[in-house]
């Protein structure tokens, strides 16, 4: 490769990479500011940090949303793994059409209009708003890409392995959780992490679908935020980008490695 | 199926004093009486009926989409016949489900559990069965020691070779002792060499475990050297049904000379019936062979064929005795395999076959290309099929 090439090619990657991370890096850099001032460097400090874990408020806020990320992503891992399973198995069935529509249908809809329609079902049937209605509605809209993944996996799945499995006297209870699952184990991981992770994300929705005492953190953040962004707000949200970094990291390895022997 | 019973006869002795099926008294292990299967307008299997006996080795044989995986496939229950029955041992399998049938099935792509070791997949029949921890541990270690595999008995199977897989896929199918295994073209993804040694290896496996084979292939080689009889398959039918000699030397009808091995056809008309003597007319003139008459009559539209190994090519000054049919052309091609060398010869505008084998070194070719030559055919070699 001559120099010219690589050079072009280097300084591609590093716009790229800086058109994409440059913000989180200057929000992660912030955090550890000692300036009470957002936008003036005044020297290492982990004392924000140490402020995050003296705010009840944002404390509270991001447990309950690793309480609705686990929940609904558990929910729509098993969903979404049993649409995606009618999907690839029954190529024929009324409504298939209209079936694998409804499924894929939450990951383009906008999120205003799925939540406001949110909104609007726990009204008219009367439910009261909170961790519950919260959990349902990010399950719903986060079943559609556990089934994508989990799809794309069955695909290539070779059906005769569960013909061998039944052969050899296994009942299709026995066929689906001894050689099945244990197959498509990482695209459903995988799945749960990618749910998990767009629940941890999500302020759109949340903000429809939850009640008073179910604040989560993204919503939590967006009203301090609103009153001026403190250094406060940086440390959480580097938090957050961590604990985001480690599942989807966590996710890619799970798609690529098999799992080890049962 | 309607074979001349005189040459059935007359082969029987090629093979050992096994035939069941020659024996009224003997009750079939596996029946397919009048099966049929269609997907939607296409028919896969067309009314077929068929019986194995116990401690067969027994080929469905027959090109791509004839039916002879689907008609295995019901045996093992993972299709449902439209109409028909399957019987095992005297008991229909009707809404058997596959895990309940006493069937075992070696697949094609052999189908190893990717997350399992090379023991765990072999165990997983037994597990399944819920045999004692102690006795699957047993089983499971003299499987390993019969396909010689004790070795690799913590691997997994992406790091065997093929033919380590295909030796994994047999012990697991066997591992149950079931009383039909069934092979799913078994040798199709080994090469050639491998393919012929294991061929054996079957076949001496089958014996020693005095167990029921029934193997579904298209390669006629494998189905002549290790099956005790044969079931050639045309669309959702049987062609015929017949030890490897008989579906070899006695083909009942042009598919099957066709499908087995290389043969020559020619069509033609019968001129004479004198007795036993039957004289055909064809383009490459009269061919007599003996036959028996009442089957056909004269003016009926026949085909004479035969082998080219029991072709004699002589050239056409060469004198040669009488008494047998003799066609003269032009060598058209030559074809040099190391064993065989196989000659094709035009006649009026048809190409005939003769195949000699190469008994010693040669030095030097007797007959060339575009030599005048003459073949020779014994009138027992001539076959007469009316379908």
């Amino acid at each position: 490769m001559n120099p010219r090439s690589r050079f072009l090619d280097a300084t591609a990657l590093t716009l790229g990479f800086a058109f994409l991370y440059l913000p989180i890096v200057i929000l992660i850099v912030y955090s550890f500011n000692a300036s009470q001032l957002v936008t003036v460097w005044g020297g290492f400090s982990t004392r924000w940090y140490g402020a995050v874990w003296q705010n009840r408020q944002l404390l509270d806020a991001a447990w309950i949303t690793v309480k609705v990320a686990a929940v609904s992503a558990a929910f729509a891992t098993i969903v979404g793994t049993l649409a995606a399973l009618a999907l690839t198995r029954y190529l024929r069935f009324r409504g298939r059409t209209l079936f694998s529509g409804l499924v894929y249908a939450p990951i383009v809809m906008p999120e205003v209009i799925t939540g406001l329609s949110l909104l609007l079902l726990f009204v008219s049937v009367g439910i009261d708003r909170g961790f519950w209605t919260v959990t349902v509605a990010h399950a719903t809209f986060t079943c559609g890409f556990v089934a994508v993944v989990v799809q794309s996996r069955l695909i290539t799945f070779d059906r005769s392995l569960e013909e061998a499995a039944a052969d050899l006297g296994a009942t299709p209870w026995q066929v689906f959780f001894r050689i099945t699952l244990p197959i498509i184990a990482p695209a459903v991981i995988a799945g749960f992490l990618l749910a998990f992770t767009l629940s941890l994300d999500d302020l759109v929705i949340a903000s429809f679908t939850t009640g008073p005492g179910s604040t989560t953190l993204p919503m939590r953040i967006y009203s301090q935020v609103r009153l001026g962004v403190t250094p406060e707000i940086n440390a959480i949200c580097t938090l957050m980008i961590a604990a985001v970094t480690v599942l989807v990291i966590g996710a890619s390895l799970a798609t690529k490695r098999g799992l080890p022997a049962t | 199926m309607s074979d001349t019973p005189k040459t059935t006869a007359a082969l029987g002795a090629v093979r050992s004093a096994f035939a069941p099926w020659n024996d009224p008294a003997a009750k079939p292990l596996v029946v397919f009486d009048g099966v049929t299967k269609r997907y939607g307008a296409e028919t896969a299997v067309n009314d077929l009926s068929l019986a194995v006996y116990e401690r067969e080795f027994f080929a469905l044989l027959g090109p791509s989409g004839c039916g002879k995986s689907t008609l295995m496939r019901m045996l093992a229950g993972f299709e449902t016949p439209t109409a028909g029955r399957v019987v095992l041992a005297g008991e229909d399998l009707a809404g058997v489900p596959p895990h309940l049938r006493p069937t075992n099935m070696m697949f094609q792509s052999y189908a190893l559990f990717p997350h399992m070791t090379v023991e765990k997949n072999i165990a997983f029949g037994l597990q399944m069965e819920g045999v004692a921890k102690a006795e699957i541990h047993d089983r499971v270690a003299a499987a390993l020691k019969l396909v010689k595999l004790e070795a690799l008995a913590s691997r997994k199977p992406h790091q065997l070779s093929g033919g380590q897989r295909q030796r994994v896929a047999l012990a697991r199918a066997l591992i149950k002792r079931p009383k039909v295994l069934l092979l799913d073209e078994p040798l199709g993804a080994l090469d050639r060499k491998l393919r012929e040694e294991t061929q054996f290896e079957l076949v001496a496996l089958q014996e020693r475990l005095g167990l029921t084979f029934i193997i579904v292939t298209h390669d006629q080689d494998e189905a002549m050297s290790m099956a005790t009889r044969i079931a050639v398959m045309d669309k959702g039918r049987i062609a015929q049904v017949g030890t490897p000699p008989v579906i070899y030397e006695a083909p009942a009808t042009r598919y099957v000379a066709d499908f087995i091995g290389d043969i020559n056809i020619v069509e033609g008309k019968v001129a004479a019936i004198d007795g036993r003597r039957v004289t055909i007319s064809t383009a490459l003139g009269d061919m007599a062979l003996p036959e028996a008459a009442d089957s056909i009559a004269i003016g009926q539209e026949v085909a004479v064929a035969w082998r080219p190994e029991k072709t004699r090519i002589v050239r056409a000054d060469e004198p040669v005795a009488g008494g047998q049919t003799m066609i003269e052309g032009a060598v058209h091609d030559i074809g040099y395999l190391g064993d065989w060398t196989t000659y094709v010869v035009e006649v009026a505008g048809q190409r005939l076959r003769a195949a000699v084998a190469n008994a010693s070194r040669l030095v030097e070719r007797p007959i060339s290309w575009d030599e005048r030559v003459r073949l020779c055919v014994a009138p027992e070699s001539l076959l007469l099929l009316t379908r």
